[in-house]
């Protein structure tokens, strides 16, 4: 597959690693969220056929971390933003 | 830098290497000092402006720029290697922490690395046999972390039949290997 | 032998002379010759036996498509087996076997499996050899595979080399005849870059097998023309014998190329194949056409041939594959053959054409053919003498890597064959044959239409210049699948030996399905995937179930096109390349000193280095040990991975990060600490030393270096994207020694310039420091129990400082151990690694349950206090020794009660490392233990059935050495 890097553009995905899905940035605060939250955040998952989103890291690249919207049956790729600007714009912060 | 302990290179020896495969002539450089660069959170200005002062390039993505003293090339999102001649840099990550203050964190990487000076007439019949780098169409200057029989290497064209080559420096007997063999497939 | 069925003509180089042995025998051919057309040309039609029945087979065919002539080729390390005659090259010395029959090709014992053909129909094995399971394994797999098979694998190392390479271009196109050729011509001069890819050793695809004119000559000149065009392009490469076996995701291709593979032995430095991996922007599959044959009782005999590859013998090679022969064709094609085979002046006695009603119904000849029965329209049947049959069933588009995404073919009624259907590989056409383009003309056209339209959509111009004149005869075929009459069996797939009797089994069986067929009867499912066969045999279930062909549907093809070597695939990672080797900075001196080495990672350590007499590696180990506590050792720890953490929220980041707290450490300080996985379980562990305000250096274990720095990369930019943090690895930058024992200070003082004492270096100090001016660092930490520290130098000065230490700390008798030793003390000191940190235990169990701080949220924080980690009675770290001393100890034992008997129910836990300890005289181990801590000075058994040990232990403090830590804070 070729992920188009927001920043370098056309890379073959044997340069990244493959982590799951996009909600793995939704990690609650460990100081307020239970175990319950934290259970469902480590563990669950959608797995949808079609558009999913997911965390790809450019190991043998600039190590950014990537959110790529693929499609699961066709592969196709319809975004690739920067896991970094998806987090914030989540709201994460510090 | 004065010192008692006599040095090794990458591959051993006292002294660095040179090697002719075919038409490839490799080259290990020994006279290279390396520090990472980055911009602290929000700092990039700043850093911009200090490293302008003292002639460091800070290239775009995917490219590697000379200065007079300094050369760079870009590894991550505001980040570059730095190059400087070792003999007068030895010291490199400390003269750059002095210059660039608290703008930017900076690492010493000189011995993190294996440099290998690539020529030839033209290098893509080499490249395509190690890496994934459209070498033939890539303009001069353009800098790449690939990936090499396994090793994540950074390459840098530097012109049709010039490249440098970056490899982990306890790699670099592995990545001398992979050269040869690529060499004499390729010419 | 001459070459008795040489005739004039052909692409072939007569002026040069090959000699080749098949089977021993002596042969001459020519360069230009296929093994296939040289033997032909020797007379030799039998070229192997069939899978199954071990029925003597010749060439079905002239090209990749070959299911029968599978051959052994060379001999010793590069024997090669089921290499197809039909494409293998001819070259000076060449050596090829028969296969799969015993004693010879033309005795083969095995033979009696066709007489035997009625127990071995469709679902046979599944039937037959069902019951009783314990016999599949002892008795019916052997027996099978020794009687059914293709050939054998060489037990030497392959000696040659193979690779894989990298190439970009802006339009692939696949196969070169006419509309490769065309596409590749219009492409290339418009500038673009363009890779040609052919399987064929010679361009110009059915050009070169046919006689008709292109352009006013003949097509093969024009092929000719074109290819030295094309040469002169520096924007086209071109790559004979290279086959695109795939069409992977997103414009990617796979290539082999061979490119020794017509020579004895590759040139120096050569590798036999080349794995391509082509990333190319568009593409155009331009693959050509498979002949189809008909199906009909005995129609496997050796001499009889797909019509066109007959017409391919006689006008590419130069080969009359008989002296008789007869044409049977349902189809226009079958005529073109039968007229270029009296041209080239073979007698042709019969063209039967199923269209008027006349079939072939059954053939003679066992070892070749010498007769064919037809049957004429009226019924009336004669027996005619050939000892060649051209067979034509029309033509089937080449979709295969079309289909490469689970694009389903569909059905072309006017060419009675499946053609590309939609959804195919983004970025790939079709062309020409494979398109279904089946006249030159056509594939001329559509090869430039193609091409022009793949540039388009690139934002390129390309001109589409005046096609060459070319005949545009159209598709005249009435489908025909197999012969209604005669009573035997009738080949569909050759290579899996399946007939019309199998389809109709399945039928019968109700295993209609496309799908259902395919497994049944394995159709389509041996190397060649069924590119003869697979059409036939699902038309023959269509008529069976009534239904039509496209209500019948195909199954699609995989990757690769055709079979690839196992050593192609591997490329160089093999032998001691298989991966990178990286080595320390002491690995020089540990070869001087014959040290032996361990494989950690990629990493080659040091694993113990022997004195002379020392014969059992034990007796390095315990020296080593002992030195090191009696005095002082040297470890090269630099594999540790150690990562650079700077910015003004490092020590927030690695509070997050650590289970335990680090913004609190005092710079010029280091602290033990745990990484937790979100769910809890421990994923790494590590000493990170403060350097400065902002400056941290973390230390992973050697496994982990890695995936530790991707995660905190993932918590720096998906978790805090905001943190002003860092990172870099500096694993490599510094050569890093650890220097253990009561003499551990005193060896370094003599090496470094500042003051190392305790009250200026105490316990856990870090700091930078210079050896002999040369900048250093130094961290006072401790694996091994006793005063320790651990220095770092830049890398290069590693080799230097290891041996400055051994010359100026000679006094104290330093000794350089290994990881063995190593861990030995890590083990009499109770510290995790390996066997502990398995990804499977918390904090708790390690005993460390208390530095997981509750104070502030951190990775796996939560969900380590889940029910379940926090059982009262859950696995805790115990040390281990035997009751008798003399006893041995086995890590993986698990522990039992006394008296207890071994069952998983009454299962206590396991040991996780073990070693002899040469301080306490005997084995120890770790081990985790249910309600460990409860049970010090218990005793246990420690049981491992697989070995036959059953030794009664003491549980004690996994502290087996100083328990109180005076050692390393002295």
């Amino acid at each position: 597959m070729i992920i188009h890097h927001p920043i370098l553009g056309p890379r073959d995905a044997q340069e990244f690693v493959y982590l799951g899905d996009e909600s793995l940035i939704d990690r609650p605060d460990g100081m307020t969220a239970g175990i319950e939250a934290f259970h469902d955040y480590a563990y669950n998952r959608d797995n949808p056929a079609g558009a999913h989103r997911e965390l790809w890291y450019h190991e043998q690249g600039d190590r950014s971390w990537l959110v790529v919207t693929r499609n699961t049956v066709t592969h196709e790729i319809t975004k690739v933003e920067l896991a970094r600007d998806v987090a914030r714009a989540k709201g994460r912060t510090k | 830098m004065a010192n008692a302990l006599k040095a090794r290179t990458a591959l051993g020896a006292h002294d660095p290497l040179q090697v002719m495969v075919g038409a490839l002539v490799v080259t290990e450089r020994f006279d290279v000092a390396l520090a990472s660069v980055a911009a602290r959170r929000g700092r990039m200005g700043d850093l911009a402006k200090a490293a302008e002062t003292i002639g460091l390039p800070l290239p775009e993505a995917a490219r590697h720029a000379s200065g007079e003293v300094y050369a760079a090339f870009w590894t991550a999102p505001e980040m570059w290697l730095v190059e400087a001649p070792f003999a007068s840099h030895e010291l490199i990550a400390e003269v750059l922490k002095q210059a660039l203050g608290d703008a930017a964190s900076v690492t010493e990487q000189t011995d993190a690395w294996v440099a290998f000076d690539l020529l030839a007439p033209d290098l893509a019949p080499l490249l395509e046999r190690l890496c994934n780098v459209d070498f033939p169409a890539v303009v001069v200057g353009y800098a790449t972390r690939t990936m090499v029989e396994h090793l994540g290497c950074y390459l840098i064209k530097h012109g049709r039949g010039t490249a440098r080559l970056y490899g982990p420096r306890s790699s670099a007997k592995s990545l001398l290997h992979a050269l040869e063999a690529a060499a004499h497939s390729a010419w | 032998m001459s070459q008795s069925h040489r005739i004039a003509g052909g692409q072939i180089e007569r002026s040069k002379t090959l000699r080749f042995h098949f089977d021993g025998l002596p042969y001459q051919g020519h360069p230009g010759d296929t093994l296939a057309s040289a033997l032909l040309a020797n007379g030799v039609q039998l070229m192997g036996r069939s899978f199954k029945y071990h029925r003597p087979r010749g060439p079905l065919s002239a090209g990749s498509e070959e299911p029968n002539a599978l051959v052994e080729l060379r001999t010793g390390g590069r024997q090669e087996p089921n290499t197809r005659a039909t494409v293998a090259e001819l070259y000076d010395g060449l050596e090829a076997k028969s296969q799969n029959r015993w004693p010879s090709l033309r005795f083969d014992a095995m033979g009696i499996n066709d007489r035997l053909s009625t127990f071995f129909a469709a679902g046979f094995y599944y039937k037959t050899f069902m019951w009783p399971k314990s016999f599949w394994e002892k008795l019916y797999e052997p027996i099978i595979r020794r009687a059914a098979g293709l050939g054998s694998v060489s037990r030497e190392e392959d000696p040659d080399e193979y690779e894989k390479g990298f190439l970009h271009c802006d339009l692939l196109v696949i196969g070169a005849g006419p509309a490769g050729l065309m596409a590749a011509l219009t492409a290339g001069r418009a500038g673009a870059r363009v890779v040609l890819a052919d399987e064929d050793f010679r361009m110009g695809g059915r050009l070169n097998a046919e006689t008709f004119a292109v352009g006013g000559k003949l097509g093969a000149d024009w092929a000719a023309g074109v290819l030295a065009e094309l040469s002169t392009l520096p924007n086209v490469r071109l790559m004979v014998r290279t086959t695109v076996i795939g069409a992977f995701d997103h414009g990617i291709y796979g290539a082999v190329e061979r490119v020794s593979d017509h020579l004895a032995v590759p040139m120096a430095g050569k590798p036999r194949q080349v794995l391509w991996r082509i990333y190319s922007k568009r593409a155009i599959l331009a693959a050509g056409a498979t002949e189809r044959p008909i199906a009909f009782e005995n129609n496997d005999r050796p001499g009889i041939m797909l019509a066109g590859s007959l017409r391919a013998y006689a006008n590419r090679w130069g080969v009359k594959a008989g002296e008789r022969v007869a044409v049977f064709t349902n189809n226009d094609d079958g005529l073109r053959t039968a007229a270029d085979l009296k041209a080239k002046g073979l007698e042709v006695v019969a063209v039967i054409d199923s269209r008027d009603g006349d079939e072939v119904i059954d053939t003679k000849g066992k070892l070749g053919l010498k007769s064919v029965t037809i049957r004429d329209s009226a019924g009336r049947t004669r027996t005619i003498g050939v000892d060649a049959l051209g067979v034509s069933g029309g033509w089937n588009p080449n979709v295969n890597v079309h289909s490469h995404h689970r694009s389903r073919p569909v059905w072309n009624e006017e060419i009675a064959g499946f053609v590309p259907g939609a959804d195919g590989p983004t970025g790939l056409l079709v062309a020409g044959a494979a398109a279904g383009g089946l006249s030159t003309h056509a594939a001329l056209a559509q090869g430039q239409a193609q091409a022009i339209a793949a540039l388009t959509d690139l934002g390129k111009t390309a001109k589409a210049d005046s096609l060459p004149e070319a005949e545009d005869a159209p598709v005249r075929v009435t489908p025909l699948w197999h012969v209604h009459h005669g009573k035997g069996r009738a080949w569909i797939d050759q290579q899996n030996d399946v007939t019309v009797k199998d389809v109709k089994l399945a039928h019968q069986e109700n295993f209609s399905s496309v799908e259902h067929l395919k497994r049944y009867t394995t159709l389509g499912m041996a190397t060649d995937q069924g590119k003869t066969g697979n059409v036939i045999g699902l038309a023959v279930m269509a008529e069976l179930t009534g239904r039509s062909i496209p209500e019948t549907g195909t199954t699609i093809y995989r990757p690769p096109y055709t079979p690839v070597a196992m050593g192609t695939l591997a490329g160089r990672s093999r032998g001691t390349e298989f991966k990178p080797t990286r080595l320390t900075p002491s690995h020089h001196w540990a070869v001087e000193q014959g040290a032996f080495f361990v494989e950690v990672g990629m990493w080659l350590r040091t694993q113990w280095v022997p004195k002379s007499g020392e014969t059992e590696w034990r007796q390095s180990v315990d020296r080593e040990v002992l030195a090191t506590r009696k005095s002082v050792g040297i470890c090269d720890v630099t594999t540790l991975g150690k990562i650079d953490i700077q910015g003004t929220d490092a020590g927030a980041f690695l509070d997050k990060v650590y289970a335990n707290t680090f913004s609190t450490v005092p710079v010029g300080k280091c602290r033990y600490g745990l990484v937790l996985r979100e769910d809890g379980m421990v994923f790494d562990d590590g000493t990170t030393a403060r350097m400065g305000e902002n400056e941290y250096v973390m230390t992973t274990t050697t496994a982990n270096a890695v995936t530790v720095f991707r995660h905190l990369e993932f918590c720096r930019q998906c978790l805090w994207p905001d943190m002003d943090v860092q990172l870099i690895s500096t694993t490599e930058a510094w050569a890093q020694f650890s220097v253990a024992g009561p003499n551990a200070r005193k060896l370094l003082e003599k090496v470094v310039d500042q003051d190392i004492s305790d009250a200026a270096f105490p316990y856990m100090g870090a700091g930078n420091i210079t050896v002999g001016g040369l900048r250093a660092r130094l961290f006072r930490i401790s694996f091994s129990g006793e005063l320790a520290y651990e220095i770092a130098v830049p890398t290069r000065y590693g080799d230097a400082l290891l041996r400055e230490m051994l010359a100026k700390g000679a006094e104290f008798d330093p000794v350089v151990y290994g990881t063995e030793a190593l861990g030995v003390m890590r083990i009499e000191k109770g510290h995790v690694a390996g066997g502990e940190l398995n990804g499977q235990s918390t904090a708790l169990n390690m005993g460390l349950g208390k530095m997981v701080s509750k104070k502030k949220d951190s990775i796996g924080m939560v969900l380590s206090q889940r029910e379940g980690m926090v059982e009262e009675n859950g696995y805790r770290l115990v040390g281990v020794k035997p009751v008798n001393p003399a006893a041995k100890l086995v890590a993986g034992s698990h522990f039992l009660e006394i008296g207890a008997a071994p069952v998983a129910a009454n299962d206590g836990g396991w040991l996780t490392s073990k070693v002899y300890s040469p301080h306490l005289g005997c084995d120890i181990a770790l081990g985790y233990l249910k309600g460990g801590d409860k049970k010090i000075g218990t005793r246990m058994r420690a049981v491992n059935l697989v070995g036959g040990l059953d030794t009664e232990v003491e549980i004690i403090s996994p502290h087996m050495f100083d328990p109180e830590g005076e050692r390393l804070r002295g």
